[in-house]
Parts: structure tokens; sequence; C-alpha cells
């Protein structure tokens, strides 16, 4: 199961970039989906069909894309100038390194020595906009043969086992790649299963929409990797969502309110068969089902997602035993899932 | 017509927790349709006629209202907000969660900022409860806000007029309605509150040739009030435009006909603030000429929101002008 999602978080795939993620995807699902095809977005779009009578169409997304930067412009001295793609924390991004371009160079962003630095400087955080990166050029030309404009560049860290927990980068969203991976690889269930591989997540649930439209879903699940964030606090006040608590149910987060009906599928599912969940703090963050539910004359949603510590960073961390159970409580949630849940 | 309102009014039904004020307006619209269904999102749809031109009444089921994100070690809860909640509504305020358990709203004592209007952050419900244990409520349960339907003189105060007044009118209409020229849809949506998600979706099945939103709208008419023409009394009002849309100008010219042809008062509405479910049924699909009627209502977003019973009876009047003759 690591091995999916080692390969999946070391992959290259900005917004608007994910050639490398749909790559490796079309061939872990190849053999166990019944159609595959790649939309005009570029959305991965694969049908495992039911062995049931009533073909109910179930859409279960993951998105494929990553946050990352894009190379902007460059100075007369080969420095290059960034911007975010998809949300960014600006205090991550001095002295870190990453992988630039389709042949993966290294670029590093600069910092001012500390040695160097006036009173006061050390508590401001430097905007994307006022930093450089620094790919050794020596000058405007070298820079610009080397990285073009508009260039993407990823966190350059790798996968790594600390034990039961793992640690990387763009776990969101692939951590719910690789849980649906997960399902597709297994038995066929009742309905016909739409998987949806999305691109352009992270820069507005881009990608979700079109693939949805496609569809026409009757239902659909996201599946995340979403904030944890039970890290020390001051005052006893809610985490998003906590390691080793089990997979987490949205309720309501900004971009929609889960289906009730779905969510109690998945709390009694979980109840009955004894996984761990846990319901993710109302009212933070978005999901692919944001775009998903108000598709064409609405469709019924829910978001399950593997908490992840330091997502959107280049060390994302999660738990594998989280990570099992929500293909667990994926897998048997959607056995019981018939059209008679919705009613 | 006051039962009506008061019956939907203190029915509990927030953005995305509909089922109860359905239920409810289920019973009322089902003997005055021929058909009533409910769709994806779970609006309800009801349908009467058959012929001519296909015409969608929408007015939101939904309210504002909060919900639980954390129980901490002694059993208070803090809380998000469904839709636009202020801070400074909740104080002191009771809300109620949908099996009828009731708290209170404290806030925080020691706050570095005491003189300013707190955060919702700030803010706790408190159930009762003695500590996580015997808390009664669940991180994920909706809550609304409590207070009773009460009458002063012409004017009705409640929590969730907005826009439960737009239910009564479209049910009062639906009750006065013998015949229609149109095909008519009315439909009662959810999660306007959130974002008008039920509105989009079921405008996107009935795919209509017009569309008018019944909904409230805020008033220029209280004290030190931010400068707006609608006052409390003066006629339903007619959307002209608000944040989210510019209302069709032949909706704006039909509604406008119709009430002077008939001598009801009306007014034109220009809301700086703010927007309906027309907004979003305009975008659909090919595009829809949309509209909206609104009623004038004070202190919206309020538990005590107030409106003016001959505005709401005028409104019932103006849409039966509307439906009762082609368009």
């Amino acid at each position: 199961m690591t091995m999916i999602l080692r390969e999946l978080s070391n992959a290259f795939g900005v917004s608007g970039n994910e050639d490398d993620v749909r790559s490796i995807l079309l061939e872990a699902v190849r053999d166990h989906v019944d159609e595959v095809k790649i939309d005009a977005m570029g959305n991965v779009l694969a049908v495992k069909r039911g062995s049931g009578e009533d073909r109910m169409r179930v859409m279960l997304a993951a998105h494929m894309d990553e946050v990352g930067l894009m190379i902007v412009g460059h100075d007369e001295d080969g420095f290059l100038k960034v911007r975010a793609v998809g949300g960014i924390d600006a205090r991550l991004l001095p002295g870190s390194s990453f992988a630039v371009g389709p042949d993966r160079i290294s670029g590093v962003i600069g910092v001012k020595p500390i040695h160097l630095l006036e009173s006061g400087e050390a508590d401001k955080v430097t905007k994307i906009e006022d930093l450089v990166m620094d790919v050794g050029a020596k000058g405007k030309d070298e820079a610009q043969k080397l990285v073009p404009l508009g260039t993407y560049a990823t966190f350059d860290t790798r996968f790594q086992e600390l034990g039961s927990t793992v640690t990387g980068k763009a776990f969101d969203d692939r951590a719910g790649c690789a849980v649906l991976v997960e399902l597709l690889r297994g038995q066929p269930f009742s309905f016909d299963l739409h998987a949806a591989f999305t691109v352009q997540e992270e820069v507005g649930l881009r990608g979700a929409q079109v693939a949805a439209f496609g569809i026409d879903p009757d239902c659909a699940f996201a599946l995340e990797g979403t904030i944890a964030d039970e890290v020390p606090k001051e005052k006893d006040v809610s985490p998003t969502t906590e390691l080793g608590k089990g997979p987490a149910i949205t309720v309501m987060d900004r971009s929609f309110i889960a289906d009730r009906r779905l969510v109690r599928l998945l709390i009694d599912t979980a109840e009955e068969r004894g996984i761990p969940y846990q319901i993710k703090q109302p009212g933070k963050g978005g999901t692919d089902a944001g775009a998903i539910h108000l598709t064409r004359e609405g469709v019924p949603s829910a978001t399950v997602a593997v908490p992840s510590r330091y997502i959107h960073s280049p060390v994302a961390l999660l738990r594998l035993d989280d990570f099992e159970n929500t293909v667990r409580l994926m897998r048997d949630s959607l056995l019981r899932l018939t059209r008679d849940t919705l009613k | 017509m006051r039962e009506l309102i008061q019956e939907l009014v203190e029915t509990y039904g927030p953005s995305g927790a509909e089922e109860q004020i359905r239920d409810r307006i289920r019973a009322q619209v089902e003997p005055l349709v021929d058909e009533i269904r409910v769709d994806a999102l779970g609006s309800l749809i009801a349908h009467k006629g058959g012929g001519g031109q296909r015409v969608l009444l929408d007015a939101h089921m939904d309210e504002i209202g909060v919900m639980v994100t954390y129980i901490d070690e002694k059993g208070f809860a803090r809380f998000t907000s469904i839709g636009g909640v202020s801070p400074l509504t909740c104080i002191g305020s009771r809300v109620a969660f949908e099996d009828g358990e009731i708290g209170v709203i404290g806030v925080e004592q020691k706050r570095d900022d005491a003189d300013k209007v707190p955060k919702l952050e700030q803010l706790y419900i408190d159930v009762g409860a003695t500590g996580r244990d015997d808390c009664p409520v669940r991180v994920g349960d909706p809550a609304v806000f409590v207070r009773p339907f009460t009458v002063r003189g012409s004017r009705l105060v409640a929590k969730a007029m907005d826009d439960r007044i737009g239910c009564a009118v479209l049910i009062e209409t639906l009750r006065r309605l013998e015949e229609t020229p149109h095909d008519l849809y009315v439909v009662f949506a959810v999660q306007e509150e959130v974002g008008l998600r039920g509105a989009r979706t079921s405008a996107y099945r009935i795919e209509p040739d017009v569309a008018i939103a019944v909904d409230v709208t805020g008033t220029g008419d209280t004290p030190e009030a931010k400068p707006m023409a609608v006052k409390l009394g003066e006629g339903p009002a007619v959307k002209v435009q608000d944040r989210g849309m510019i209302a069709h100008p032949k909706v704006r010219r039909l509604l406008v006909e119709r009430a002077e042809e008939a001598g009801i008062p009306y007014q034109l509405e220009v809301l700086e603030r703010g927007t309906t479910d027309a907004a979003a049924m305009q975008l659909v699909r090919s595009g829809v000429p949309a509209g909206c009627l609104s009623v004038p209502c004070r202190y919206v977003h309020s538990p005590s929101e107030m409106v003016e019973e001959s505005d709401v009876e005028n409104s019932v009047r103006l849409l039966l002008e509307v439906l009762q003759r082609p368009l």
C-alpha cells in the first residue's frame, strides 16, 4: 500500500502540470477498470462496472495536483522571480529546495545570511514576490535558457517512512489518490464506480467541475488528505483533525455542506465495523465536493480524508493506520450504498 | 396568513438540514399543486399547470444558524456560523438543535480587546453540561436561533423571516391561484444562506423561461440607517440590482406594469449588500431572464426580523397578477 503512496508523493504535479501523476495513475489502475480516458481538462476518468442490477453512478474524486511555484521572471544576475500556484505559505520558502521544470533541475530559494540581518528583520516574513530562486545561473541569458518563463517548480523532498508514520510532499491529495487506487484494485461494487483523478483543485476546484459534468453521477465522494493540527496550543480549542483517530468525515466546510444521508452512511458503517473516525472541524477548508455537488441538477456529496500534518509544505506527515482505515471505511460504506441510501 | 407565517418561522431549518421545514411546507403545498418532488440537494419542487411558458418562482427554506466545532473539557461547545451570523446578535441568544436541545451563547470574559465586537471564536454555547461526557450535542450538530413569533400592530417579528416570509408568500399565492396559463414551478430551495446553492441546481433541472426569487431585502427607514430607498409598508420591492445580479429589465418591467395596472403599491430596490437566489438562477445553462420580488425587512439576519403585514399581502397580490395572465 505504501508503494503507490510513495510513488505518487514523489511525482511532480503542480496544478496545470499533472502529467507525471497522470501517467502513474493510468498505469496503476488500467488493469482494474473497464474503461479509462483523459478528458479535455486532463482529468483521468476511469469506470469500474458494477456487479448489481441497479447501475447507480457513484463518483469518487481525488485530485492529482499539488501546490507549488511558477517561474515568472528573470533578473540581470540570473535570479528567478516566482509566484505561488495554490496556497503556499511564504514562511516555508526561504532556504527550501525545489525541483524545477521537466528535468527536475535543482533550485533553492535564497535567504539573507543571519549575520547580515538588521534588527527586527528576522521577525518579518518575506513575501513570495520579494523572494528569488537560485538555479546557479550566471546571468539572465543562462537563467532564461535553463528555466524558461512559466516553468513549474515543486518541493524537492522524497517520501520517507518513520515507522508507522510516513512523511513526504503532496499528501494533499496524493493520499486521496492512493485511497482511490486501492478501492479500484478491489472487487467491484454493485453500482458503477466512476473514478475521477482531477486536475487543478488547488487553484479552484476546476478539474472536478468538468469531470462531474461529464460523469453526471447520482452521488459523489471526494477523497482527500486534510489538515491535522493537534500541535500544542495555548487554549482548549478544536483541532481540525488529529492523527491516529481515523478518517475525517466532513460535515460542512467552506465549499459545501455534506449530504446528511451520506454522512449517516459513513458514521453508521464506521460504528458497526469498529473503524475509528473523526468529524473534521466544521468550517475549515474546501474540496472538490464543493464543485461536484453543484453540478447540473445537483449531486449529493460527502468528503472523507486522511488526516495529515503540515500539508501544503514539503514535509507532510501521516499515519499509515489512518490511511488504511480510510480505505476500509470507504470500501465498507460503498458496499452498503444503494439507491435507498438517498431516499 | 399569520398562522402560516408563525408555523414557518418557528420551524427548524438551517442550511443543509432542511428536512423539518421541508416537511411542513410540503404538507401545505401538496394539496395545491399537480406534482411535488424533492430534488437531489433537497429542494422542494412543486409543479402546477402545463401549457405556456415555464415560470419558476423561488423562495429559500433554509435559515442562518450555527454549527458546533468542538466540545471542551467542561462541556462548552465552540461553534462556527452557517451563513451570515454577526457575533453582535449572538451574545445572550438561545439556540435550538434539531432534537430540541437548547443552548445559550456566552462570551469569553478575558479578552485583550474587550471593548471591541468579539469574534465568533470567542463565543461558546452552554448547553448546561458539566463535562464532555454529559454534553448532549456533538461536533457537526447544527442549531438555529430561538425567538418566538410576535405581532406588534401591523408588524410581524420573528427569526427566519429571511426567507420563510418568501415561502409563506408563495404558499399563499398557490392557495389563491385558481388557473394559470403558465407552466408553473414553485421551488422551495435549500442552502441559499451559504451560497445560493439549491436554487442553482433546481433551476438547472427546470430550465425555466423566466425565474423570480421572492426574498427579503433591507430598508433605510431605521435610526441612522445607511441610505436606502426601501421602507416598511410602502409595498413589495421590485429588485433593480444587488451585489450579485442586475435584474433582467423585462422581468423588472413585468412586475412594475402588473403592479401599476392593479393599483398595488410597490417600490424599486437597489441593494448594496447581499443578493438572492435570482443571481444563481440567472446564470444557469444558457442564461435565464431573472428578477426578484422583495419583502422589505428590518434587522435582517438578526433573531428579530421585522416585516409589515401589508407588504406581505401586496406581494401575494402582485404575484397573482403575474401568474393569472400571459407574460
